[in-house]
């Protein structure tokens, strides 16, 4: 065991970007990390060069991870990830395209562009890691911050209605969507592997934890005893279906929770090319 | 105050103006796109093609201008004409004091029935183009082989091509006929 | 040799022309009038050629997708008009930071707000040099006939490439809208530049390295120099950094590497200024009035003079000062409330009297407002 653990983090180190100074910028027991190990472990496994790799991000605490890994990083501005990976992907197809994204920066700002990716289906893989607060700007309410909730912008309680991005990213014309928390890691990067070897748009929400803002102002507790609650409100999907919708009240439904098959964005482009070049 | 110099300049005579004006949906641009086009691409002046956009190409007054030199073309835009073309009463109105003395004016006597001058050219384009031609809408073509054909700024032929070349395809032989009947009645006004 | 094919063109289409000569073989935009048929050109003609053209759901995201097809790989352009424009400004400035060659055209309309979206303006001028939030020095070009739009956009992206960082071409409605009667360069009548590439082992490569010229080259993604890029102020490595001791220097190479270059930038058209009493000094479609009025204004005997400015940013401090140095008097002629007038001002010798003539009322101005002022200030 102690073995595996080791080959494990050997994995990890091989992609972290030499010449960084860490520590990171995430505090200590932010979910980002794990979410960022699982990503590598997704990687490694589908035997991707890192050259082919590009990862784009926007703002946010979780938009820091292109920096700290040994990919090509596009760490661009708040909320605009996807228009920029939307250029790099169309224009050179050949390249593997991760967006990291958070609530905020996915749902709020960047909303446009989310749906419009998901409607294109461009073979992007996106990880939107939903901590449902702003950490960067220090716990403003999000459009994932639960009604009632409370954040520095919500002080009373939120009177907000919070998105479901996975619903969202669905109706919009996503091919693979699917749900996991921190806590379960390994379905998280087995769900990572899933999205990358899809053709066409994957989104993938990502549960986090934000022990500093949200846990605080929410009386959550630490980072331990926000994951230990992921646990014990998770559900896997072939379980939530035979369940009640008030049985469900408060869980969290995790698992691949839709897929399908519909031409890529570039595919379809590459068609138009050939079309008009082969008929000279 | 006044500037004597300055004050007795003319349009400079290197440059031949014209202004086609109708209301939206004449073809107006279209026919001065034609016109700069014809003039343009066959020989060896220089021309440059410019108009109004906005309501106006949607309904209501709508113009175009085709400026033609040897030289080159500093100004887009017309500003004394050389030959002005009216469709309507309204253009007619609207553009005239801007035509020079000794200007063509070139009007749809279909449309437009008070003309402010005896020196000028009537023709019914848009009737000629319903009842002859077989389609309202090729009355702006009409108007270009009669403009081709009172100036001699263009030759049949070029107009020819450029007017076919432009044509969507099926609508080939209604343009072909609305240029012999420019040609010819504008012919008959020459006599 | 065959004698060159003259054909009618839309300034627009112009423009499609020039970026296509000059390699462009990636475009993403938003319709917006008057800027429309650059991206009908984009999307008819790119296909054919093996390029790519996307819609964006807006102009943030052209601009963005445009940033991004760039750093992957391919020499890129946008078009758009006052409030698409206004939209792109913070995407424009992560180009300027990251140091990415990128075109932007902006055909001019009136404003602000919706404003006169049929009608011509160059009020956009300053937005040009100062649109994004922060310090950088910008380059602007602006042609005035559609022979230049093909020409200037060309020079555009040659100046993006030569010094990694985005470009504008600034149109206006009058030069979008108009058709003239051209030549077509053949290819390689005109010198098209390609991104200077890396050529060192990744492991020595350096991604925002203060080279001599300041001009970093830049690898495509794929090609194994994986590097950070950020809109972050960061240092040679690409890190962000909040050090002040990186942080000068970061911005002194946007600012030097076109500031100590600028000769290679200025372009200038100059008429009749060799014995000129007074000039006029305008740019874009104002510059074919202008050079109508001196025209004219020549054979009745005054002596002026033109200078059109077809670069405008950097502007042409020494050359504009140089050259109108023996006129007592300049008219800056522009279609907005005075912009250009006061870089004027800053430029020439305070003996120098210098007059604004200025139209914004959608239309633009005629010969006849020119020769008028001119009368007015003799």
């Amino acid at each position: 065991m102690a073995t595996a653990v080791k080959q494990k983090s050997d994995v990890i180190l091989q992609y972290l970007r030499p010449h960084k100074k860490m520590p990171s910028v995430w505090c200590a027991g932010c979910g980002n990390g794990i979410i960022m190990s699982a990503i590598i472990r997704a990687v490694d496994k589908l035997g991707y060069s890192k050259d082919e790799v590009v990862m784009v991000s926007g703002i946010g605490c979780s938009s820091r991870m292109p920096i700290y890994l040994d990919f090509n990083a596009l760490h661009t501005t708040h909320g605009r990830a996807l228009g920029f990976a939307t250029g790099v992907k169309f224009a050179r197809p050949d390249l593997k395209v991760i967006v990291i994204t958070g609530d905020g920066d996915a749902l709020a700002i960047g909303g446009n562009h989310f749906i419009h990716a998901c409607r294109r289906n461009i073979d992007i893989t996106t990880i939107l890691i939903n901590n449902a607060i702003y950490g960067m700007t220090g716990g403003q309410g999000s459009p994932a911050t639960p009604s009632g909730a409370f954040s520095t912008t919500t002080p009373y309680g939120n009177v907000e209605k919070h998105f479901e991005p996975c619903e969202l990213a669905r109706a919009a014309g996503a091919t693979y969507v699917g749900r996991t928390t921190v806590y379960h890691a390994t379905q998280m990067e087995k769900m990572i592997a899933g999205g990358l070897a899809h053709s066409g748009f994957a989104f993938i929400e990502a549960i986090s934890n934000c022990q500093t803002y949200f846990g605080r102002l929410n009386r959550k507790g630490d980072a331990v005893a926000m994951i230990k609650s992921f646990k014990e409100n998770a559900v896997m999907l072939g379980k939530a279906k035979k369940m009640s919708e008030e049985e469900l009240e408060g869980k969290i439904v995790i698992g691949t929770l839709y897929r399908t098959e519909k031409t890529e964005f570039c595919d379809e482009y590459q068609r138009v090319i050939d079309s008009l070049q082969g008929g000279k | 105050m006044a500037n004597e110099r300055i004050n007795k300049i003319e349009v400079p005579e290197d440059r031949f103006e014209m202004r086609l004006s109708g209301s939206g949906g004449q073809g107006m641009i279209l026919g001065a796109v034609i016109m700069a086009e014809a003039i343009g691409s066959t020989g060896e002046k220089n021309t440059v093609q410019t108009q109004s956009y906005g309501p106006e190409a949607r309904g209501g007054a709508s113009k175009a201008d085709v400026v033609v030199s040897s030289n080159e073309i500093f100004y887009p835009k017309a500003m004394k004409f050389d030959l002005l073309l009216a469709m309507t009463q309204e253009a007619l109105d609207a553009y005239y004091p801007d035509l020079k003395e000794n200007g063509i004016l070139i009007v749809d006597d279909t449309l437009v029935t008070k003309v402010p001058t005896d020196k000028h050219y009537g023709l019914p384009f848009t009737q000629l183009a319903r009842e002859e031609a077989g389609h309202v809408m090729v009355a702006n073509v009409i108007a270009l082989a009669a403009i081709a054909e009172l100036t001699g700024i263009v030759s049949r032929e070029a107009l020819t091509e450029t007017v076919l070349g432009r044509a969507p395809r099926g609508t080939e032989e209604k343009n072909k006929k609305a240029l012999e009947i420019g040609f010819r009645e504008a012919a008959k006004l020459k006599k | 040799m065959a004698q060159k094919k003259r054909v009618l063109m839309l300034g627009n289409l112009a423009c499609v022309h020039g970026a296509i000569y000059a390699g462009m073989r990636f475009y993403a935009g938003y319709p917006i009038t008057p800027s429309t048929e650059i991206a009908e050109g984009c999307a008819r003609e790119l296909p054919r050629i093996g390029g790519r053209f996307i819609q964006m759901e807006d102009e943030i995201g052209s601009i963005a997708a445009v940033v991004g097809a760039s750093i992957a790989g391919l020499k890129a352009m946008t078009a758009t008009s006052g409030p698409g424009y206004s939209l792109m400004v913070e995407n424009i400035g992560y180009a300027y930071m990251t140091e990415t060659p990128c075109v932007i055209v902006n055909v001019q309309r009136g404003g602000p707000s919706t404003g006169l979206p049929t009608k011509v303006s160059q009020s956009d001028t300053m937005q040009a040099r100062w649109g994004p939030h922060g310090d950088f020095t910008a380059i602007t070009v602006a042609p005035s006939t559609i022979s230049d739009t093909v020409s200037e956009t060309i020079r555009a992206f040659n100046l993006a490439e030569r010094f990694r960082t985005p470009v504008t071409v600034l149109l206006d409605e009058v030069m979008g809208h108009m058709r003239e009667i051209i030549t077509l360069p053949e290819p390689g009548e005109i010198e098209v530049l390609e991104r200077v590439r890396p050529t060192c082992p990744p492991e020595e490569f350096v991604p925002f390295e203060r080279t001599p010229n300041l001009v970093t080259p830049m690898p495509r993604y794929g090609d194994g120099y994986r590097y950070i890029v950020t809109g972050l102020t960061h240092d040679q490595m690409g890190f962000t950094t909040n050090k002040p001791e990186e942080i000068t220097p970061k911005l002194d190479k946007l600012r030097n590497k076109i500031e100590n270059y600028k000769e290679e930038i200025i372009k200038l058209r100059v008429e009749m200024m060799e014995d000129a009493e007074i000039a006029f000094v305008s740019y874009g479609s104002v510059s074919r009035t202008a050079f109508q009025a001196i025209d004219i204004a020549r054979k009745a005997g005054v002596k002026v003079g033109g200078v059109q400015l077809y670069t405008i940013w950097p502007f042409p401090d020494k050359e504009l000062a140089e050259l109108c140095n023996r006129c007592n008097k300049v008219i800056v002629a522009e279609l907005n409330m005075g912009q250009i007038v006061n870089e004027v001002r800053r430029v020439l010798p305070p003996d120098v009297s210098i007059h604004s003539l200025r139209r914004y009322d959608g239309e633009i101005l005629t010969p006849m407002q020119l020769l008028e002022k001119l009368e007015e200030v003799l």
